[in-house]
């Protein structure tokens, strides 16, 4: 690792200062799981580091105005463990959960996973369906961007140079929503997502057909996407196994993986409608 | 000691180059004095260098180290504690797992500066002189140990699981060490002597 500044602010303002101060030099650090693995092999060589350790306005997880809000500085593990996150938004915590290992939940933060804009990143594709806002802040002021236009492409993200992610914010699921997230990766732990799917949807008021449904890829685009069509093709439909696996046919047309070290396209749209059928295969009911 | 002085004065050197040419940017841009002021300082390196406070195994220690220090790197070279092994150096193996405040975490992975206002524990404090943790003793009676580099990160781990969940179900154990990789031992012995202090 090359020599840098190491710069701790206590708050948000100062933070922001040192950051326009910068002029493009400096990289903030998080939980640096990902930061750290970078500057040691050398890609990236920072000149400056601002620590975002301190600034307690970054942490926390809470529900204000009928939403709930997580601080960018939040760790995996906490999101994991929050007992509203189990409540409110229960495939958000699942997702956390399945992040690296127990280490790596304990210093990787809700930011870093964001700003990191890796089409594989496990947290996303569960605030893509919840319709989550991502704050933006400089020294100058705040605004709020859909979390869908946040990443722009592996490792591209809309954030300013002068620009600080503060927190996330969406509203609750309600207490009746259907909703899961799930990956398939090389083993339970320790292991990049090949591909993911996160769920929400809401039934009518007969347990009988979708009425809102949304649903999340991760690992097939160079972004986490939408499955749009998926979506439109399952309102109205009722709890069948026949819809349910034509909803996971389009889920694997709509995905447009590449093919990598980890996996082939073939297998990846496959894998990816049939974590469709496994989310939702115990609500059907026989045809 | 002697080995992190050779490492400063080459550091020096480095840093010395790196101000050199840093410098030459800044001033065909034209930046502010603002940021020359920055610059300058740069030069003693002072900035560079953080006096860091640490609290490992109960004990404050004092250190003045490069900012790029790593915790396990301060742990291992600069006070000693070599019983926190590297393997990968890059989050996968766990073979530097150390609690902070009781939770485990990769020491290769942060900066000996962000474990300031913790509490460390390494596992140089988990026995005390004269007896081993519970722990210590059922890897032995267990047979978990073979070669033994994964074997303090993983005796980490488990102890922060008993700290949180006395009582950790065969699965839960599977979960809290999936990131403390063993190639020796197969797990299944590992998993038995956590299991053993576990039922107690
Ligand atoms: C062994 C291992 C396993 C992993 N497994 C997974 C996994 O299963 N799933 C997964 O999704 N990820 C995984 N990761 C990747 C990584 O841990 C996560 O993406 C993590 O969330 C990154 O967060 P961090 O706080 O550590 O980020 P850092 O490394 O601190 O930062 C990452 C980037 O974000 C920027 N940044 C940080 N905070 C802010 C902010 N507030 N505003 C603007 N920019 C900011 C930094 O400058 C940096 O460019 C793994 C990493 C490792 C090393
Ligand atoms: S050395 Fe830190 S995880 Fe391998
Ligand atoms: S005992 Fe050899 S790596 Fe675990």
């Amino acid at each position: 690792m090359r020599d840098f500044e190491y710069l701790a602010p206590s708050t948000l303002v100062e933070a922001l200062q040192l950051l326009s101060q910068a002029a493009g030099q400096a990289r903030l650090l998080a939980g640096g799981t990902d930061l750290l693995v970078r500057m040691k092999d050398g890609t990236v060589n920072p000149g400056q580091i601002i620590d975002l350790r301190q600034v307690a306005e970054l942490r926390g997880i809470r529900e204000e105005g009928g939403m709930i809000w997580i601080g960018a500085m939040t760790r995996h593990s906490e999101v994991a463990s929050s007992p509203l996150i189990q409540a409110k938004a229960p495939l958000f915590s699942e997702a956390c959960r399945l992040i690296g290992s127990w280490q790596i939940r304990n210093l990787g933060t809700l930011a870093g996973n964001l700003v990191n804009a890796s089409p594989a990143a496990d947290s996303v594709p569960p605030l893509f369906t919840l319709d989550a806002e991502v704050i933006l802040a400089n020294h100058r002021g705040e605004r709020t961007v859909p979390v869908a236009l946040f990443a722009e492409g592996p490792g591209r993200t809309c954030l300013g140079k002068d620009e600080l992610l503060t927190s996330i914010r969406f509203q609750p699921l309600p207490e009746t929503a259907v909703s899961f997230f799930l990956r398939a990766g090389q083993r339970r732990a320790l292991a990049i997502s090949k591909t993911s799917l996160a769920f929400t949807g809401i039934l009518d008021d007969r347990h009988s057909t979708w009425k809102e449904v949304r649903i999340a890829l991760g690992a097939v685009a160079p972004t986490v996407i939408r499955a749009h069509r998926a979506e439109t093709y399952l309102v109205g439909k009722p709890l069948s196994r026949k819809a349910l696996e034509e909803a996971a046919a389009i889920v694997s047309e709509e995905a447009k993986p590449i093919a990598d070290v980890r996996s082939t396209i073939e297998y990846r749209r496959l894998v990816t409608g049939n974590l469709l059928i496994q989310g939702l295969w115990p609500l059907m009911k026989e045809d | 000691m002697l080995g992190s002085m050779e490492v400063d004065s080459q550091r020096q050197v480095d840093s010395s180059r790196q101000v050199d040419s840093s410098r030459q940017v800044d001033s065909s841009r034209q930046v502010d004095s603002s940021r020359q002021v920055d610059s300058s300082r740069q030069v003693d390196s002072s900035r560079q260098r953080a006096t860091v406070t640490l609290r490992v195994n109960g004990r404050e220690r004092r250190l003045l180290l490069p900012a790029r220090t790593t915790l396990l790197e301060a742990l291992r070279e600069n006070l000693g504690l070599t019983g926190t092994k590297e393997g990968c150096g890059k989050g996968e193996c766990g073979a530097c797992t150390v609690l902070l405040d009781g939770r485990p975490v990769n020491s290769c992975l942060m900066l000996v500066s962000q474990a300031e206002n913790h509490e460390i524990l390494t596992i140089e404090g988990l026995s005390s002189q004269e007896n081993l943790d519970p722990l210590q003793d059922a890897f032995i009676a267990h047979g978990a140990v073979q070669c033994g580099y994964c074997i303090p990160g993983t005796l980490m781990t488990a102890k922060a699981l008993l700290l949180i969940n006395p009582h950790p179900s065969r699965e839960q154990i599977q979960e809290a060490i999936a990131g403390n990789l063993c190639r020796c031992t197969g797990y299944e012995k590992i998993i038995e002597a956590i299991q053993s202090v576990a039922s107690r």
